[in-house]
């Protein structure tokens, strides 16, 4: 069973001058125990309002519909006032940069122990035994509790964000971007760390990003969001070789490879508004595979196989 | 490249005084300096796209820089078409930032949004005082930066521009005075990866046509499809330089192997052994005496933190493959014989 299930998910934002933003148009998700799913896209697409809708923190001129289930319980039902108690408890999150996560006038470790606190599940002793545990866990020295998020490096810091983030045990880890500030040497330590936790505590782990070799090397599968919605899902191997949507395709494409001999190639276009309803495919203006149905109707996520899922028409027997 | 190289930059230093703090003052510690570049040479020929790549502060971007006289180095020569740019005053520097412009990362920082199209690309040309055909060298430079046709460029704001196309409105303002050698610091690390491969070929057709391109990159799989040839840098210094494909797939520094087995394949069947070194890039107040990368070797010797290894032509690799390690020297270069 899904610890993590995202049913339907939709967000909209008011603007001030009355207009409206669609961000996040039915999406549907689900990540078991242990399991590392990415959530890829570019920038707009909608990732970084899902996940802050998961967590609870969107601003007030969101609205949100649809279910959020952690472990079975309901996030979303009534509001802030029902995701409160879920948050760090259940559902927590890595923040994208770490220096602006922290705050720079109180230690790391009265940052670590806050959650705690707040949410009491440790007493002010236990606490603090419990933030020298996760420090040594981060692979920072436990006696570095009493430095100042500037006294360290950026690597050391986005430690110090996912120790925070697991200071209350949760089930569900979110990361946005955990590593995208960071130099690639230090990302792979970054990352190794994330997933020998992930692996240890049997986290489910949801981890946003639009850096698909990040998510082939750390992810099982992947979802890939196109305007708002789902475009594909699957597991990263299948995404790679066998991708059921051109821009799943189109993707991996345009994004370079050490190793690889291929020339690059760019996705002309760009994706449409999200200010009023998309009719028919999001990606069809841009798609070098687009056929009559495209432009005219949307395609529904189709079950590829277990695993596999697209929002394409070209694997629609009934459409070609 | 039997020529001399349109740019030569040899032995380059630059370093910046750190604040020492009131602690510091009050003790009267004399103030610091970080030595960003220490040390840097290499050649860029006309129509060559060499990548300087590294990790934040390992002195890329200053190195940039320097080559401009945006920042003033220490000592140490820069070249640029046989001219002394280190020599250059007044005017001079104004010449040189003719023949050699610079484009920035940040393509929704670096352009004007007050202004149109047409002036930010036309800004030069008046700083420059070039006044032949300033609509032509417009739309050339429009052109160029694979902004098709221009005139529909021409009136438009920044803000109605896409990521890519303003980063293509910069290259065309670095272009418009036509010059030599175009530095591209982190050209496309702002943009959407379905954008990125537009502006790189641009940079790519610019090197096609006779233009010398520098390119600060971090990610080395843009530098491996993209560059002619790699510089590596760590901490202030180039520790291994060749053609990219040979720095690639056969690296002689430790530090740029273990940097290159951890980038990441898009390909999750493509997952090489990790070498992940410890710790980060010490800071450039207190580089390590001998060879600046010994404290985090995998396979240093005790020499090593006593002698400081030059670039030198890398034992079985191919020519011009040079690397800063006692590891990689051709046997005839012994210890020594560097002693």
């Amino acid at each position: 069973m899904s610890v993590l299930a995202v049913e339907d998910l939709h967000v909209g934002f008011e603007l001030d001058d009355g207009s409206e933003v669609h961000a996040v148009r039915g999406v549907s998700l689900g990540v078991e125990r242990g399991a590392r799913l990415g959530l890829v896209g570019e920038s707009g697409c909608g990732k970084t309002t899902t996940l802050l809708a998961l967590m609870g923190l969107l601003p007030a001129n969101a609205w949100v519909s649809g279910r959020v289930l952690v472990d079975g319980q309901e996030l979303l039902a009534s509001g802030d006032a029902s995701a409160r108690p879920l948050r760090w408890t259940e559902i927590a999150m890595v923040p994208q940069g770490a220096m602006n996560a922290l705050n720079p006038v109180r230690t790391i470790g009265r940052q670590i122990a806050e959650p705690m606190l707040v949410h009491g599940t440790q007493s002010k002793r236990a606490a603090e035994a419990r933030t020298r545990e996760l420090l040594a866990l981060v692979g920072i020295p436990p006696e570095r509790a009493g430095r100042y998020p500037h006294e360290f490096s950026g690597g050391m810091r986005q430690r110090v964000t996912i120790a925070m983030a697991l200071a209350c045990e949760p089930k569900v880890l979110l990361a946005d971007e955990p590593t995208t500030a960071l130099d690639v040497m230090v990302q792979a330590q970054v990352l190794a760390l994330l997933v020998r936790l992930c692996d240890e505590l049997s986290l489910a782990l949801l981890l946003v990003t639009h850096d698909l070799p990040v998510v082939a090397h750390v992810c099982g599968s992947a979802a890939v969001m196109y305007a708002g919605t789902l475009a594909e899902v699957g597991p990263v191997d299948t995404l790679y070789h066998d991708p059921g949507h051109p821009y799943t395709r189109r993707l991996f494409e345009a994004t370079p490879e050490l190793r690889g001999g291929r020339p690059l190639a760019s996705i002309p276009g760009v994706p449409p508004p999200l200010d009023r309803p998309h009719v028919g495919c999001p990606f069809q203006p841009r798609c070098d595979r687009r056929f009559e149905p495209c432009p005219v109707i949307t395609p529904a996520l189709l079950q590829l196989d277990p695993q596999h899922a697209a929002a394409c028409h070209l694997n629609d027997p009934a459409m070609t | 490249m039997s020529a001399a190289p349109l740019l030569e930059v040899r032995d380059l230093h630059v370093s910046f005084p750190v604040p020492r703090g009131v602690a510091g003052a009050l003790a009267r510690r004399p103030p610091e300096r970080a030595r960003a570049v220490d040390g840097v040479s290499f050649d860029l020929a006309a129509g060559e796209l060499l990548a300087l790549v590294g990790e934040s502060g390992s002195g890329k971007s200053t190195t940039a820089q320097a080559l401009l006289r945006l920042v003033e180095p220490d000592r140490g020569s820069i070249r640029l078409g046989g001219e002394d740019v280190l020599a250059a005053h007044g005017r001079g520097i104004r010449t040189l930032r003719r023949r050699a412009s610079l484009i920035y990362q940040d393509p929704y920082q670096a352009l004007n949004p007050r202004l149109r199209v047409r002036d930010v690309v036309a800004e030069a040309l008046v700083i420059q005082g070039v006044g032949d055909d300033p609509e032509g060298r417009v739309t050339r430079a429009l052109e160029a930066a694979g902004l098709t046709p221009p005139e529909t460029y021409l009136e438009r704001r920044p803000h109605e521009l896409s990521g890519g196309q303003r980063q293509r409105v910069a290259i065309a303002a670095a272009l418009v005075l036509e010059p030599e050698l175009l530095i591209a610091d982190e050209p496309v690390s702002m943009l959407d990866v379905s954008v990125r491969a537009g502006v790189l070929g641009v940079l790519d057709g610019l090197r096609r046509r006779g233009i010398a391109v520098l390119m600060i990159t971090h990610d080395l799989s843009t530098a491996a499809q993209y560059a002619d040839r790699i510089a590596v840098m760590y901490l202030g210094r180039v520790v291994e330089e060749g053609p990219a494909r040979a720095v690639i797939d056969d690296p002689q520094h430790p530090y740029t192997r273990a940097l290159i087995s951890v980038v990441l394949d898009a390909d999750p069947r493509r997952r090489p052994e990790q070498q992940i070194i410890a710790g980060e890039i010490p800071d450039a107040t207190r580089i390590p005496s001998g060879c600046r990368f010994h404290p985090r070797c995998p396979v240093r010797l005790e020499s090593c933190s006593e002698f400081d290894q030059p670039l030198g032509q890398a034992r079985g690799a191919v020519p011009e493959h040079r690397a800063a390690c006692v590891h990689a020297r051709a046997a005839s270069a012994t210890l020594e014989e560097t002693r």
